[in-house]
Protein backbone atom coordinates (compact mmCIF):
# COMPACT_ATOMS: atom_id res chain seq x y z
CA UNK A 1 0.00 0.00 0.00
CA UNK A 2 2.93 2.36 1.10
CA UNK A 3 4.79 1.88 -1.66
CA UNK A 4 1.86 2.20 -4.20
CA UNK A 5 0.83 5.02 -2.78
CA UNK A 6 4.55 6.51 -3.12
CA UNK A 7 4.33 5.66 -6.79
CA UNK A 8 1.18 7.56 -7.45
CA UNK A 9 2.68 10.69 -5.63
CA UNK A 10 5.74 9.77 -8.48
CA UNK A 11 3.49 9.49 -11.58
CA UNK A 12 1.43 12.34 -10.78
CA UNK A 13 4.43 14.36 -10.15
CA UNK A 14 5.72 13.72 -13.76
CA UNK A 15 2.52 14.35 -14.91
CA UNK A 16 2.01 17.61 -13.90
CA UNK A 17 5.53 18.67 -14.62
CA UNK A 18 4.77 17.04 -18.66
CA UNK A 19 1.13 19.29 -18.40
CA UNK A 20 3.32 22.78 -16.72
CA UNK A 21 6.03 22.47 -19.35
CA UNK A 22 3.65 22.52 -22.53
CA UNK A 23 0.85 25.16 -21.07
CA UNK A 24 3.82 27.20 -20.52
CA UNK A 25 5.27 26.68 -24.03
CA UNK A 26 1.70 27.52 -25.45
CA UNK A 27 -0.01 24.07 -26.22
CA UNK A 28 -3.50 23.60 -27.08
CA UNK A 29 -5.32 22.61 -24.26
CA UNK A 30 -6.88 19.57 -25.15
CA UNK A 31 -3.19 18.20 -25.94
CA UNK A 32 -2.20 19.17 -22.28
CA UNK A 33 -4.76 16.74 -20.87
CA UNK A 34 -4.45 13.73 -23.69
CA UNK A 35 -0.55 13.93 -22.68
CA UNK A 36 -1.54 13.99 -19.00
CA UNK A 37 -4.23 11.01 -18.96
CA UNK A 38 -1.67 9.32 -21.78
CA UNK A 39 1.42 9.19 -19.61
CA UNK A 40 -0.85 8.30 -16.07
CA UNK A 41 -2.24 5.74 -18.07
CA UNK A 42 0.67 4.35 -19.51
CA UNK A 43 1.80 4.04 -15.41
CA UNK A 44 -1.10 2.23 -15.19
CA UNK A 45 -3.46 4.51 -13.97
CA UNK A 46 -6.66 5.02 -15.82
CA UNK A 47 -8.90 6.38 -13.87
CA UNK A 48 -7.96 10.60 -14.12
CA UNK A 49 -9.47 13.83 -14.23
CA UNK A 50 -7.86 17.03 -15.67
CA UNK A 51 -9.22 20.46 -15.65
CA UNK A 52 -7.24 23.99 -16.73
CA UNK A 53 -7.10 27.12 -17.74
CA UNK A 54 -4.21 29.38 -19.02
CA UNK A 55 -3.17 30.41 -15.43
CA UNK A 56 -3.50 26.87 -13.99
CA UNK A 57 -4.12 23.01 -13.98
CA UNK A 58 -6.06 20.70 -11.40
CA UNK A 59 -4.94 16.82 -12.07
CA UNK A 60 -6.66 14.11 -9.86
CA UNK A 61 -5.64 10.61 -10.05
CA UNK A 62 -8.31 8.41 -8.60
CA UNK A 63 -6.38 4.98 -7.61
CA UNK A 64 -5.03 3.49 -5.96
CA UNK A 65 -5.72 6.38 -3.49
CA UNK A 66 -7.50 9.41 -4.44
CA UNK A 67 -5.33 12.50 -5.10
CA UNK A 68 -4.97 15.98 -6.69
CA UNK A 69 -3.24 18.45 -7.16
CA UNK A 70 -2.79 22.01 -8.37
CA UNK A 71 -0.27 24.29 -10.45
CA UNK A 72 -0.47 27.43 -10.91
CA UNK A 73 0.72 28.95 -13.99
CA UNK A 74 2.09 32.57 -14.22
CA UNK A 75 4.66 33.00 -17.38
CA UNK A 76 3.53 32.36 -20.71
CA UNK A 77 5.80 32.21 -23.70
CA UNK A 78 6.20 30.72 -27.36
CA UNK A 79 8.61 27.85 -27.40
CA UNK A 80 7.21 25.10 -29.85
CA UNK A 81 9.99 23.01 -29.21
CA UNK A 82 9.37 22.25 -25.94
CA UNK A 83 5.84 21.05 -26.64
CA UNK A 84 7.53 18.94 -29.65
CA UNK A 85 9.54 17.26 -26.90
CA UNK A 86 7.62 16.87 -24.43
CA UNK A 87 4.97 15.01 -26.96
CA UNK A 88 7.73 12.80 -28.08
CA UNK A 89 8.33 12.10 -24.65
CA UNK A 90 4.97 10.43 -23.67
CA UNK A 91 5.10 9.03 -27.07
CA UNK A 92 7.96 6.91 -25.52
CA UNK A 93 6.31 6.67 -22.55
CA UNK A 94 3.14 5.16 -23.60
CA UNK A 95 5.52 3.03 -25.93
CA UNK A 96 6.48 1.85 -22.27
CA UNK A 97 10.02 2.07 -22.81
CA UNK A 98 10.59 4.41 -19.81
CA UNK A 99 10.88 4.35 -16.15
CA UNK A 100 9.34 6.65 -13.95
CA UNK A 101 12.47 7.71 -12.53
CA UNK A 102 14.06 8.44 -16.29
CA UNK A 103 10.72 9.78 -17.58
CA UNK A 104 11.43 12.36 -14.60
CA UNK A 105 14.94 13.49 -15.19
CA UNK A 106 14.32 14.07 -19.25
CA UNK A 107 11.40 16.59 -18.36
CA UNK A 108 13.05 18.48 -16.00
CA UNK A 109 15.92 18.44 -18.74
CA UNK A 110 13.49 19.88 -20.82
CA UNK A 111 12.22 22.19 -18.06
CA UNK A 112 15.62 23.74 -17.96
CA UNK A 113 16.32 24.24 -21.49
CA UNK A 114 15.62 27.83 -22.76
CA UNK A 115 14.88 29.26 -26.43
CA UNK A 116 16.55 27.19 -29.22
CA UNK A 117 17.89 30.18 -30.79
CA UNK A 118 19.39 32.66 -29.72
CA UNK A 119 17.99 36.23 -29.09
CA UNK A 120 20.01 38.06 -32.00
CA UNK A 121 18.84 35.38 -34.30
CA UNK A 122 14.79 36.21 -33.26
CA UNK A 123 15.40 39.53 -33.50
CA UNK A 124 17.26 39.45 -37.07
CA UNK A 125 14.11 36.55 -38.39
CA UNK A 126 12.11 39.53 -36.93
CA UNK A 127 13.50 41.98 -39.00
CA UNK A 128 13.94 39.91 -42.27
CA UNK A 129 10.02 38.66 -41.59
CA UNK A 130 8.74 42.48 -41.95
CA UNK A 131 10.64 42.83 -44.68
CA UNK A 132 8.63 39.85 -46.43
CA UNK A 133 5.55 41.25 -45.26
CA UNK A 134 6.07 44.05 -47.17
CA UNK A 135 6.66 42.95 -50.06
CA UNK A 136 3.51 40.02 -49.48
CA UNK A 137 1.71 43.24 -48.67
CA UNK A 138 2.38 44.71 -51.94
CA UNK A 139 5.41 47.29 -51.03
CA UNK A 140 8.08 48.48 -52.76
CA UNK A 141 11.59 46.77 -52.29
CA UNK A 142 12.93 50.59 -51.78
CA UNK A 143 10.84 50.00 -48.29
CA UNK A 144 12.20 46.53 -47.59
CA UNK A 145 15.08 47.92 -45.55
CA UNK A 146 12.91 50.62 -43.90
CA UNK A 147 10.71 47.47 -42.75
CA UNK A 148 13.25 45.27 -42.05
CA UNK A 149 14.94 48.07 -39.43
CA UNK A 150 11.17 48.84 -37.79
CA UNK A 151 10.68 45.02 -37.61
CA UNK A 152 13.85 44.13 -35.78
CA UNK A 153 13.85 47.23 -33.57
CA UNK A 154 10.07 47.09 -32.42
CA UNK A 155 10.83 43.03 -31.56
CA UNK A 156 14.00 43.63 -29.42
CA UNK A 157 12.33 46.56 -27.94
CA UNK A 158 9.16 44.66 -26.84
CA UNK A 159 11.17 41.46 -25.84
CA UNK A 160 13.57 43.50 -23.92
CA UNK A 161 11.11 45.44 -21.83
CA UNK A 162 9.28 42.14 -21.14
CA UNK A 163 12.15 41.25 -19.68
CA UNK A 164 12.62 44.20 -17.14
CA UNK A 165 9.12 45.21 -16.80
CA UNK A 166 6.85 42.06 -15.93
CA UNK A 167 3.50 44.06 -17.03
CA UNK A 168 1.71 42.04 -19.96
CA UNK A 169 1.04 43.91 -22.82
CA UNK A 170 3.18 46.95 -21.90
CA UNK A 171 5.84 45.55 -23.89
CA UNK A 172 3.43 44.71 -27.04
CA UNK A 173 2.96 48.51 -26.37
CA UNK A 174 5.90 49.82 -26.69
CA UNK A 175 7.24 47.85 -29.45
CA UNK A 176 4.28 48.75 -31.46
CA UNK A 177 5.44 52.48 -30.44
CA UNK A 178 8.88 51.98 -31.69
CA UNK A 179 7.74 51.16 -34.91
CA UNK A 180 5.42 53.80 -35.42
CA UNK A 181 8.42 55.78 -34.33
CA UNK A 182 10.40 54.55 -36.54
CA UNK A 183 8.09 54.28 -39.46
CA UNK A 184 7.28 58.14 -39.03
CA UNK A 185 10.75 59.15 -39.50
CA UNK A 186 12.09 57.01 -41.84
CA UNK A 187 9.45 58.87 -43.99
CA UNK A 188 9.60 62.02 -42.50
CA UNK A 189 13.54 61.81 -43.74
CA UNK A 190 13.15 60.40 -47.30
CA UNK A 191 14.35 56.70 -46.44
CA UNK A 192 10.92 54.93 -46.52
CA UNK A 193 7.92 55.66 -48.77
CA UNK A 194 5.06 53.82 -47.41
CA UNK A 195 4.26 54.72 -44.17
CA UNK A 196 1.21 52.65 -43.19
CA UNK A 197 2.32 49.34 -45.07
CA UNK A 198 5.78 49.66 -43.33
CA UNK A 199 3.62 49.59 -39.73
CA UNK A 200 1.61 46.91 -40.85
CA UNK A 201 4.56 44.52 -41.83
CA UNK A 202 6.93 46.02 -38.91
CA UNK A 203 3.67 44.77 -36.26
CA UNK A 204 3.97 41.05 -37.85
CA UNK A 205 6.09 39.89 -35.38
CA UNK A 206 4.28 41.00 -32.55
CA UNK A 207 1.05 39.91 -33.78
CA UNK A 208 -0.11 36.58 -31.06
CA UNK A 209 -0.45 34.69 -33.92
CA UNK A 210 -0.35 31.05 -31.89
CA UNK A 211 -2.54 33.14 -28.79
CA UNK A 212 -5.38 33.27 -31.95
CA UNK A 213 -5.08 29.81 -33.49
CA UNK A 214 -5.12 28.43 -29.82
CA UNK A 215 -8.08 30.36 -28.70
CA UNK A 216 -10.18 29.26 -31.79
CA UNK A 217 -8.74 25.04 -31.81
CA UNK A 218 -9.72 25.36 -27.71
CA UNK A 219 -12.72 26.73 -28.22
CA UNK A 220 -13.96 23.75 -31.10
CA UNK A 221 -12.62 21.24 -28.89
CA UNK A 222 -14.93 22.33 -26.21
CA UNK A 223 -13.04 23.82 -23.61
CA UNK A 224 -14.79 27.05 -23.44
CA UNK A 225 -13.06 28.80 -20.19
CA UNK A 226 -9.67 28.40 -21.90
CA UNK A 227 -10.76 29.70 -25.07
CA UNK A 228 -12.50 32.80 -23.88
CA UNK A 229 -9.33 33.29 -21.79
CA UNK A 230 -7.07 32.99 -24.43
CA UNK A 231 -8.89 34.92 -26.87
CA UNK A 232 -9.22 38.28 -24.53
CA UNK A 233 -5.21 37.77 -24.20
CA UNK A 234 -5.48 37.59 -27.89
CA UNK A 235 -7.76 40.91 -28.34
CA UNK A 236 -5.58 42.47 -25.63
CA UNK A 237 -2.38 42.25 -27.11
CA UNK A 238 -3.87 43.12 -30.31
CA UNK A 239 -5.47 46.05 -28.92
CA UNK A 240 -1.97 47.18 -27.20
CA UNK A 241 -0.63 46.97 -30.80
CA UNK A 242 -2.89 48.77 -32.07
CA UNK A 243 -2.91 51.42 -29.23
CA UNK A 244 1.07 51.81 -29.33
CA UNK A 245 0.58 52.73 -33.12
CA UNK A 246 -1.97 54.63 -32.63
CA UNK A 247 -0.51 56.59 -29.94
CA UNK A 248 2.07 57.41 -32.06
CA UNK A 249 0.01 58.56 -35.02
CA UNK A 250 -1.80 60.69 -32.77
CA UNK A 251 1.25 63.32 -33.23
CA UNK A 252 1.38 63.39 -36.46
CA UNK B 1 7.00 37.82 -61.89
CA UNK B 2 4.83 38.84 -59.31
CA UNK B 3 4.01 35.25 -57.86
CA UNK B 4 7.54 34.43 -58.05
CA UNK B 5 8.22 37.40 -55.65
CA UNK B 6 5.06 36.37 -53.72
CA UNK B 7 6.10 32.34 -53.30
CA UNK B 8 9.61 33.00 -52.19
CA UNK B 9 9.14 36.44 -49.77
CA UNK B 10 5.53 33.99 -47.84
CA UNK B 11 8.14 30.97 -47.68
CA UNK B 12 10.68 33.07 -45.81
CA UNK B 13 8.18 34.70 -43.59
CA UNK B 14 6.66 32.06 -42.48
CA UNK B 15 10.00 30.18 -41.87
CA UNK B 16 11.13 32.97 -40.31
CA UNK B 17 7.79 32.97 -37.73
CA UNK B 18 8.85 29.50 -37.15
CA UNK B 19 12.18 30.51 -35.57
CA UNK B 20 10.36 33.10 -33.39
CA UNK B 21 8.29 30.74 -32.30
CA UNK B 22 11.19 28.01 -31.23
CA UNK B 23 10.05 25.83 -33.47
CA UNK B 24 12.22 22.56 -34.14
CA UNK B 25 15.26 23.33 -36.72
CA UNK B 26 14.11 20.01 -38.62
CA UNK B 27 10.40 21.70 -38.86
CA UNK B 28 11.03 24.99 -40.69
CA UNK B 29 11.25 23.91 -44.31
CA UNK B 30 7.38 22.54 -43.61
CA UNK B 31 6.41 25.77 -41.83
CA UNK B 32 7.82 27.65 -44.58
CA UNK B 33 5.37 25.18 -46.60
CA UNK B 34 2.58 25.56 -45.12
CA UNK B 35 3.06 29.36 -44.96
CA UNK B 36 3.82 29.74 -48.43
CA UNK B 37 0.99 27.71 -50.19
CA UNK B 38 -1.69 29.35 -47.92
CA UNK B 39 -0.41 32.44 -49.19
CA UNK B 40 0.22 31.92 -52.48
CA UNK B 41 -3.66 30.15 -52.55
CA UNK B 42 -4.99 33.62 -51.06
CA UNK B 43 -3.54 36.05 -53.71
CA UNK B 44 -4.51 33.54 -56.85
CA UNK B 45 -7.83 33.49 -55.76
CA UNK B 46 -8.10 37.27 -55.00
CA UNK B 47 -6.65 37.50 -58.64
CA UNK B 48 -9.15 35.11 -60.29
CA UNK B 49 -12.37 36.64 -58.80
CA UNK B 50 -13.13 35.47 -55.77
CA UNK B 51 -14.15 37.14 -52.61
CA UNK B 52 -11.71 37.96 -49.54
CA UNK B 53 -13.44 36.36 -46.81
CA UNK B 54 -14.27 33.11 -49.27
CA UNK B 55 -10.09 33.43 -50.38
CA UNK B 56 -9.19 33.49 -46.40
CA UNK B 57 -11.53 30.34 -45.47
CA UNK B 58 -9.88 28.35 -48.38
CA UNK B 59 -6.30 29.49 -47.16
CA UNK B 60 -7.00 28.61 -43.20
CA UNK B 61 -7.95 25.47 -44.21
CA UNK B 62 -5.23 24.66 -46.74
CA UNK B 63 -2.53 25.42 -44.52
CA UNK B 64 -4.48 23.42 -41.49
CA UNK B 65 -4.83 20.02 -43.82
CA UNK B 66 -1.18 20.44 -45.24
CA UNK B 67 -0.15 20.93 -41.25
CA UNK B 68 -2.03 17.69 -40.24
CA UNK B 69 -0.67 16.02 -43.29
CA UNK B 70 2.90 16.56 -41.82
CA UNK B 71 1.88 16.35 -37.95
CA UNK B 72 1.04 12.41 -39.39
CA UNK B 73 3.68 12.11 -41.26
CA UNK B 74 6.41 14.06 -38.98
CA UNK B 75 4.99 12.42 -36.11
CA UNK B 76 5.09 16.53 -34.42
CA UNK B 77 1.93 18.08 -33.08
CA UNK B 78 -0.02 20.16 -35.40
CA UNK B 79 0.47 23.55 -33.93
CA UNK B 80 4.33 23.26 -34.64
CA UNK B 81 3.28 23.53 -38.51
CA UNK B 82 0.02 25.38 -38.95
CA UNK B 83 0.62 28.49 -36.65
CA UNK B 84 3.22 30.22 -38.42
CA UNK B 85 0.99 29.27 -41.84
CA UNK B 86 -1.87 30.92 -39.95
CA UNK B 87 0.20 34.36 -39.22
CA UNK B 88 -0.03 35.91 -42.74
CA UNK B 89 -3.68 35.92 -42.99
CA UNK B 90 -4.59 38.12 -39.78
CA UNK B 91 -6.13 40.97 -41.23
CA UNK B 92 -3.02 43.04 -39.46
CA UNK B 93 -3.93 45.95 -42.58
CA UNK B 94 -7.43 46.18 -42.06
CA UNK B 95 -7.06 46.38 -38.38
CA UNK B 96 -4.42 49.18 -39.07
CA UNK B 97 -6.58 51.16 -40.64
CA UNK B 98 -9.29 50.79 -38.38
CA UNK B 99 -6.66 52.16 -35.84
CA UNK B 100 -5.76 55.16 -38.28
CA UNK B 101 -9.18 56.14 -38.97
CA UNK B 102 -9.78 55.94 -35.22
CA UNK B 103 -7.20 58.56 -34.38
CA UNK B 104 -8.40 61.17 -37.24
CA UNK B 105 -11.58 60.72 -35.65
CA UNK B 106 -13.41 59.09 -38.85
CA UNK B 107 -15.92 56.82 -36.38
CA UNK B 108 -17.86 55.13 -39.24
CA UNK B 109 -14.49 54.30 -41.01
CA UNK B 110 -12.93 53.24 -38.14
CA UNK B 111 -16.10 50.64 -37.75
CA UNK B 112 -16.29 49.76 -41.03
CA UNK B 113 -12.61 48.76 -41.28
CA UNK B 114 -12.73 46.83 -37.54
CA UNK B 115 -16.01 45.03 -38.90
CA UNK B 116 -14.40 43.44 -42.41
CA UNK B 117 -11.34 42.89 -39.67
CA UNK B 118 -13.56 40.80 -37.38
CA UNK B 119 -15.26 39.22 -40.22
CA UNK B 120 -11.66 37.84 -41.52
CA UNK B 121 -10.89 36.52 -37.93
CA UNK B 122 -14.45 34.57 -38.44
CA UNK B 123 -12.69 33.46 -41.48
CA UNK B 124 -10.03 31.86 -40.32
CA UNK B 125 -12.09 30.41 -37.96
CA UNK B 126 -14.20 29.08 -40.18
CA UNK B 127 -11.25 27.82 -41.85
CA UNK B 128 -9.75 25.76 -38.92
CA UNK B 129 -12.98 24.77 -38.00
CA UNK B 130 -13.60 22.97 -41.49
CA UNK B 131 -9.85 21.26 -41.59
CA UNK B 132 -10.72 19.68 -38.00
CA UNK B 133 -14.11 18.53 -39.61
CA UNK B 134 -12.42 17.06 -42.32
CA UNK B 135 -9.90 15.07 -40.12
CA UNK B 136 -12.11 13.79 -38.29
CA UNK B 137 -14.36 12.27 -41.13
CA UNK B 138 -10.92 10.92 -42.55
CA UNK B 139 -10.16 9.14 -38.95
CA UNK B 140 -13.73 7.88 -38.76
CA UNK B 141 -13.36 6.70 -42.13
CA UNK B 142 -10.09 5.18 -41.69
CA UNK B 143 -11.48 3.32 -38.02
CA UNK B 144 -14.53 1.82 -39.77
CA UNK B 145 -12.62 0.11 -42.50
CA UNK B 146 -9.67 -1.34 -40.03
CA UNK B 147 -12.48 -2.50 -38.27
Amino acid sequence: MEDSVREEREIMKICLLAGQIMLQSGAETYRVEDTMMRIASSYGIDHTHSYMTPTGIIFSLEDPQPMTRLNRITERTTNLYKIDRVNTLSRKISQGGMSIGEAYRELQEIDRTRAIYPLWLNVLMAAVASGCFLIMFQGTWFDFIPAMLAGGIGYYCSVLLHRLIPVKFFAEFSGALMIGLCAVLFVKYGFGHARDIIVISSVMPLVPGLLITNAIRDLMAGHLVSGLSKGAEAFITSFAIGAGIAFMLSFQ
Amino acid sequence: MYYIEQTVTSFIASAAFGMIFNAPKKALWQCGLAGMVGWVLYIWLQDVGVQKLAATVVAAYCVTMISYFFAKKYRKPIIVFSVSGIIPLVPGGLAYDAMRSAVENQYDQAVQSGAVAFMMSGAIALGLLLSEVTNQVIRKIRASKTT
